[in-house]
């Protein structure tokens, strides 16, 4: 199992202290943070995306491609990649880009994204969001799967001859998770080509992620890519963590009062009650996560939110201290032990290779001399016949 | 043999007792008067939304239902028939009353039937329920009776307020007695609009046969 950190690149003020850190601190402190995580011993740093203040994520490839950069082991990711307002074609050159720099080290999550007034500046409309993601979806797709593509849809100027360089690492696509709150049509793409999903747990009662997932484990099955129980899923979750429980609720409150998404909302102990929010010890937060395989069965990534509602960096590499810690090394041997023998291997790079080629060597494309254009003649690489 | 029905009461009133439970509680208990002559058992549960209102503040504002207004809204899921009954502020209904309302899923009330009741302290304000409670009743697709209740300081006095009870008691029993909702629902359900997971959670059919749920799967967009 993996686990990791995700952040959606608020920049917020510090309710304590009063102050807003300005967009280079918190992206010289978001750097930190994914060097942070890799110390600890955390698996997978992801980052959001956004197009409007007060974030900063609006080039997620760019700042993956520097923290790969800076780090040995961690898989950086994307909480989420936008699916409607990007052009799918960029999105398969950018993180085709990202595959090779990082070296396998990396995947992406897919959003549709729901802030209205975003879509029109990409030249889009929230209204078709839902065709134009899973649209946009299905070139990205070939995209990465083949040489050369043909394609016409709806939403896009069609393709003839097209082929996205680079390749991808090794010819094998970066592994995708969808996320999606209450989509059933999300859920059966993510089904139908066999790619993960991913519930961000956060916001909502567990029983509307329960039923998502449990339809995504069933077309999983349905479409023939192994079991219900083999079915790839990402969970989401959320916690602040001190050695003493009366500590961390003391700490986190003024911090949840004024979180942007949630504040000024329910009591924290309600929220607490409702959703997968740990506030507490590090044994009080093992106990929550521990719950989550109960009720969403086994599954391969948790992701915490730990950086957000303008938290200082100096608490926020101090909370990732004790989760890698204090948490994540219990929670992993816990669910070792409690995992069903059949549940699927987290997805990485090397894996994906294994499954391709078992122990043959992987395909390195070599591209032909410039000929001007790929529809005329074959294959734009030497391999092909 | 006895048909067993329940009557939600659903009062905005904020005293204890407030003269809009009152109201309510009046027609609650002609409904039940009404329903054993007619060998129906009625059985009533009422929700005081002055108790909710933090929760149904916090509901609107951050989508989180909490234990006691999750406990509220599965009553009226299962309630055959509701008494929907509040306060007149500024020439609307309160603003807990429709802040509740708004807060269920589309597709929770279909086809109950629903007695809609006001209380005011003068009568300029009599035709709240008609012109705007109903509104909000029918976007939810209830069947509200057609005798509005509506009660200023003079009605309390008037017997004509007895009789109006009366009369909507009569015609919810009625619909419920008819069975209308159970019609509805067992041979129309497909048609109304509904979201995953909407009903108070219970819808949950999926149309994989959908345009869609074919480009989900591949296909092209149309």
């Amino acid at each position: 199992m993996q686990f990791g950190v995700f952040s959606v690149s608020d920049i917020t003020r510090d309710p304590v202290s009063g102050e807003t850190p300005s967009e280079a601190e918190r992206i010289d402190a978001i750097v930190q943070i994914a060097e942070k995580a890799e110390e600890v011993g955390l698996d997978v740093f992801a980052i959001g995306e956004h197009h409007n203040p007060p974030f900063f994520s609006s080039a997620p490839t760019t700042l993956l491609a520097h923290i790969a950069a800076k780090t040995k082991k961690l898989i950086v990711s994307t909480a989420t990649t936008l699916i409607t307002t990007n052009d799918p074609v960029r999105i398969a050159e950018e993180y085709a880009m990202l595959q090779h720099l990082a070296k396998g080290r990396m995947d992406l999550m897919l959003g549709r994204g729901n802030t209205a007034p975003v879509y029109p500046w990409f030249g889009q409309d929230i209204r078709q969001s839902l065709p134009l993601a899973l649209e946009n979806y299905n070139l990205l797709h070939r995209l990465w799967r083949e040489d050369v593509v043909d394609w016409e849809g709806k939403f896009r100027t069609p393709l003839q001859g097209f082929t996205s360089t680079p390749r991808p690492l090794d010819d094998v696509p970066p592994f995708v998770w969808h996320g999606s709150i209450r989509t059933p049509e999300i859920a059966e793409q993510a089904a139908y080509y066999g790619d993960g999903f991913f519930a961000n747990n956060i916001f909502w009662p567990k029983e509307h992620y329960m039923r998502l997932i449990k339809f995504y484990r069933q077309r999983y099955a349905h479409y023939g890519h192994g079991t219900e129980k083999q079915a790839v899923v990402g969970l989401g979750g959320q916690a602040y963590i001190a050695k003493r429980s009366q500590d961390a609720i003391k700490e986190f409150r003024p911090y949840f009062n004024e979180a942007p998404v949630y504040g000024h909302g329910p009591k924290m102990e309600d929220f607490m009650e409702m959703t997968p929010l740990s506030v507490g010890s590090p044994q009080e937060v093992i106990d929550k996560t521990l719950t989550f395989r109960e009720h969403f069965g086994d599954y391969q990534r948790q992701m915490f939110l730990m950086d957000h509602a303008g938290l200082p960096l100096k608490t926020v590499l101090n909370q990732l201290d004790l989760l890698g810690e204090e948490v994540v090394p219990v929670l992993r041997k816990e669910i070792e032990s409690r995992q069903d023998p059949e549940t699927a291997k987290p997805p990485t790079h090397a894996l994906r290779v294994k499954e391709k080629y078992g122990d043959k060597p992987a395909r390195q494309p070599r591209p032909n001399a410039n000929r001007g254009d790929n529809v005329t003649g074959g294959s734009p690489y030497q391999d092909a016949e | 043999m006895t048909t067993q029905f329940q009557l939600v009461v659903v009062s905005a009133g904020t005293s204890d007792p407030s003269s809009t439970r009152l109201l309510a509680d009046r027609v609650a208990q002609r409904v039940a008067t009404l329903g054993t002559q007619k060998k129906l058992t009625v059985d009533v549960q009422t929700i005081e939304l002055r108790e909710l209102a933090g929760e149904i503040a916090n509901a609107l504002v951050s989508n989180h239902i909490g234990a006691r207004l999750q406990k509220a809204i599965t009553a009226l899921q299962h309630a055959d028939g509701i008494v929907a009954s509040t306060p007149v502020y500024k020439a609307g209904a309160s603003g807990l009353f429709t802040s509740f309302f708004q807060i269920l899923d589309n597709d929770l009330l279909i086809a109950k039937p629903v007695v809609l009741a006001a209380t005011a302290g003068t009568a300029r304000h009599a035709l709240v329920v008609d012109d705007q409670m109903r509104g909000l009743f029918a976007y939810l697709r209830t069947v509200v009776v057609p005798t509005s209740l509506f009660a200023a300081t003079e009605d309390w006095t008037d017997t004509g307020l007895n009789k109006r009870i009366d009369r909507a008691a009569l015609e919810l029993v009625a619909l419920m007695a008819a069975g209308f909702e159970k019609t509805v629902r067992d041979e129309s359900w497909g048609r109304y609009q509904h979201e995953f997971g909407s009903a108070g959670g219970t819808e949950l059919s999926i149309d994989l046969d959908s345009d869609l749920m074919r480009l989900a799967a591949g296909g092209a967009a149309n």
